[in-house]
């Protein structure tokens, strides 16, 4: 077994018992720490099979905002975690069941038998100026130029959708209005000039 | 040397899992939107490994894609979660039937 080998299937054992983890875990909080560690283990996966740039982007998109987002949200929910696990016995068998089968019957079409060393045989690395970024952005840029674009849109779309979702006004809040306050003027306005004697 | 075949039965077991996670929390909303990213995570694995053994920078910017569609989905989920626990001070999904679908 080569070194890179030990180190695959350590990253792999990893990432299924943080999976594991994600699924089975009382508390959100937990299972959005463990879904950090998931991500952080397949960037380095994905390292190993050379598309830096993707595992670079999975950490900082993934790990940096979409995880921050779901702790954010996690803990500014007051939710009540015991009520929501009451049914996980209950489905424990059939939802075990469901994925053993499903595995199994993915395993029986990309298993060693179909896509092994023998029918796919490992790629020779890349030399050492291989820049995988510039490669990607090159096809990104030029073939995929209408795509990516349609994708900058999406990210608007959810940008406007979530905050259009979430925003609030609240009619009884009480705030002043400095523009208004300081085009006041006497006479016209609530401003009333009262003329009197000097009192001594 | 890694096998293609590694790569897939990794993408085939994160998968499974995730599904497993979706039948186990069928409560909670929250976690099962991470379980919907890992079933992503599972599908950009196979994709970047396809990617690696064909020699080709496609599927790459494919999972690019995918991630791109994930944030914004992930985004908007959340809204509307933080906007569905605002009215209904839960998120059980059997609290959810007012449509009486």
């Amino acid at each position: 077994m080569t070194f890179e080998l030990l180190v695959f299937y350590v990253f792999a054992a990893i990432l299924v018992f943080a999976a594991t983890m994600v699924i089975t875990r009382r508390n959100p909080v937990h299972s959005a720490l463990f879904l950090v560690l998931a991500f952080f283990t397949s960037a380095g996966i994905w390292l190993m099979a050379e598309a830096e740039f993707l595992a670079i982007v999975l950490v900082l998109v993934y790990v940096g905002a979409v995880m921050v987002l779901f702790l954010f949200v996690v803990m500014m929910l007051d939710i009540e975690v015991a009520a929501l696990k009451a049914g996980f016995i209950r489905y424990l068998p059939v939802g075990l069941l469901i994925a053993l089968l499903m595995a199994f019957e993915i395993f029986l079409v990309v298993g060693p038998a179909n896509f092994g060393l023998e029918q796919f045989p490992a790629p020779a690395p890349h030399p050492a100026d291989y820049n995988n970024t510039a490669e990607l952005g090159r096809v990104l840029y030029t073939v995929y130029m209408y795509p990516f674009e349609v994708a900058a849109v999406i990210l608007l779309v959810g940008i406007i959708a979530a905050i259009g979702l979430t925003l609030r006004k609240r009619p009884q809040t009480k705030y002043q209005n400095p523009s208004l306050q300081v085009r006041v003027k006497k006479g016209t306005d609530r401003i009333r000039v009262v003329k009197m004697e000097a009192e001594d | 040397m890694i096998a293609l075949s590694d790569y897939l039965i990794l993408g085939a077991i994160l998968f499974s899992l995730s599904l497993a996670g979706i039948f186990l929390n069928r409560k909670n909303v929250i976690i099962l939107l991470m379980c919907v990213e890992l079933m992503l995570l599972a599908v950009n694995m196979n994709f970047v490994a396809f990617s690696h053994f064909h020699g080709d920078t496609v599927g790459q910017v494919f999972v690019f894609f995918i991630l791109t569609v994930a944030a914004a989905e992930a985004a908007i989920g959340l809204a509307i979660l933080v906007v569905l626990f605002r009215n209904r001070r839960t998120i059980d999904v059997e609290d959810l039937d007012t449509l009486k679908g």
